[in-house]
């Protein structure tokens, strides 16, 4: 029971738009699929993020955005978030919502290992995680801590 | 020294020496029941008891968490620095959460005073209550001067997780038949507080009529009114539990507390261990389920099968990794 402890989501909205139907969505399609999900509203600034993200020691970050705003905000919210210790190399960092294409070499610099645009369905990000995590127990297994 | 040891002690010095990645860390640890989080907690031991542990709890959408985050920046402004630790239940069925008390929190993230943590109730082997206040203990090891717990006050589990803390506040809203229900629940004994919260919508005279005439005389149960949302009445709340608190210490009761809360721990550590310890192995696992279907099919009685899966340990011994 011990090891097969959930993994844990920080599901955040930074920026100022008002439009949480899509987190609330993802962050729920997480918790039907057994993660633990923490999901802290709307209007979050980079520093709320990243505090959350720490003090919650969460496994993965994902962040929604509609505004346009990504290409000022997501670099910021990353910059807090390794300020505080929570790195790319051990916390999976994704984002979703409206990116255009010639925005996404620059967020994959980031750390953001994907990124999923409105096409994408909530299946596809479950998967997608799940996946990561899997990988990530078994990897931490078969090499031991790094 | 083990190689968890060594884990332990160099999480525990960052810890102490302030690094809240540290303190994080050891919390998940500590929730997840590892061997680290074990070693870690019996190091930070003798730190704790310095703390003022509250427990607010109380229905489902009552108001506990606007209640809880107003509570805490009472008391950072009276100086004090604050651990919260927010439990939601988790789905029966996936067994996930989703954890959404930090919404109402929102402006204790700028204060590197104040942490907060969200956890989920998890397993079924009634682990829950001594979890929160293994968590509890370790942002008391923090320096945390203040811990509250918000739980939802909805059966047996929670009444236990309130019984960690030294003054267990229950909140209630007007209106709902709230003080009906939490009687029925048995949460009307454990409560050292009572709020009303939502005290701006119509019924708070009819609650409050209704819960003095519940709560006995001679107890001092003060009944606090709230507007968490406008922050009103949080300072008499903080009053209030700083009062009880208070009570505990000059009537020497905080002892006797004290002494039952450690006799409660040591006990439900040591059934804990006792089930993991038969249940962690495959064959003891699979001792259990033929047991089960014994019972289940009547030719055992469940007093019979549970002396038999007590027997069946001596052979084996238990795990400790
Ligand atoms: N009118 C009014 N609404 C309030 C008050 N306090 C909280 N609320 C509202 O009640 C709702 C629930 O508040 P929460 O703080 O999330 O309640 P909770 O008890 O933590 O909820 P759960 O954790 O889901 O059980 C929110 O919409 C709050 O804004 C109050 O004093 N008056
Ligand atoms: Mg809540």
């Amino acid at each position: 029971m011990t090891n097969e402890r959930p993994t844990r989501v920080l599901i955040a909205k930074p920026g100022l738009d008002g439009h949480e139907r899509g987190a609330k969505i993802v962050a729920r399609a997480l918790r039907d699929a057994g993660m633990e999900v923490i999901y802290t509203g709307i209007r979050q600034t980079p520093e709320m993020i990243a505090e959350a993200a720490l003090q919650e020691d969460v496994d993965v970050v994902g962040l929604s955005i509609l505004s346009g705003a990504h290409a000022e905000l997501f670099p910021r919210v990353v910059a807090a978030l390794k300020e505080r210790g929570v790195v790319p190399e051990e916390v999976l960092f994704f984002a979703g919502g409206i990116i255009p294409d010639e925005d996404i070499p620059a967020l994959k610099e980031l750390g953001f290992r994907e990124i999923f645009r409105p096409g994408a369905s909530t299946r596809d990000i479950v998967e997608y995680v799940r996946q990561w995590a899997a990988e990530r127990a078994s990897g931490g297994e078969a090499t031991g801590k790094p | 020294m083990t190689a968890t040891a060594a884990e332990a002690e160099e999480l525990v010095s960052r810890l102490l020496g302030g690094d809240r990645r540290a303190l994080a860390r050891a919390l998940t640890f500590v929730e997840n029941g590892d061997p680290v989080g074990r070693q870690a907690l019996s190091l930070l031991y003798p730190k704790t008891g310095r703390a003022q542990i509250a427990g607010i709890t109380g229905g489902s959408g009552t108001g506990k968490s606007t209640l809880t985050g107003q509570l805490a920046k009472e008391y950072r402004r009276r100086g004090r620095s604050v651990g919260v630790v927010a439990v939601d239940p988790s789905s029966p069925f996936s067994h996930g959460a989703l954890l959404g008390d930090r919404i109402r929190m929102q402006e204790l993230t700028a204060d590197r005073d104040v942490f907060v943590r969200s956890m989920a109730t998890r397993g079924e082997l009634g682990g829950l209550a001594a979890t929160t206040g293994d968590v509890a203990a370790v942002l008391d090891a923090a320096g945390k001067q203040v811990v509250l717990i918000e739980t939802v006050g909805a059966g047996q589990d929670e009444v236990e997780v309130a019984s960690a803390a030294d003054t267990t506040v229950v909140v209630l809203t007007p209106g709902g038949g709230d003080g009906v229900q939490a009687m029925k629940a048995g949460i009307m004994e454990i409560a050292d507080v009572l709020v009303i919260n939502k005290a701006d919508l119509a019924g708070v005279d009819a609650l409050a009529a209704q819960l003095t005439a519940i709560t006995p005389r001679d107890t001092h149960v003060p009944v606090i009114r709230t507007v968490a949302t406008r922050n009103e009445g949080t300072a008499e709340l903080a009053d209030a539990i700083d009062a009880h608190r208070q009570r505990l210490e000059s009537s020497g009761e905080r002892e006797r507390v004290a002494l039952d809360r450690a006799r409660r721990q040591v006990l439900a550590q040591a059934r804990l261990q006792l089930l993991a310890g038969l249940l962690d192995s495959e064959s003891g696992r699979a001792r259990l389920d033929q047991l089960v279907k014994a019972v289940a099919a009547r030719e055992l009685d469940p007093y019979t099968a549970a002396q038999r899966l007590l027997d069946s340990a001596g052979g084996e011994p238990a795990s400790t990794t």
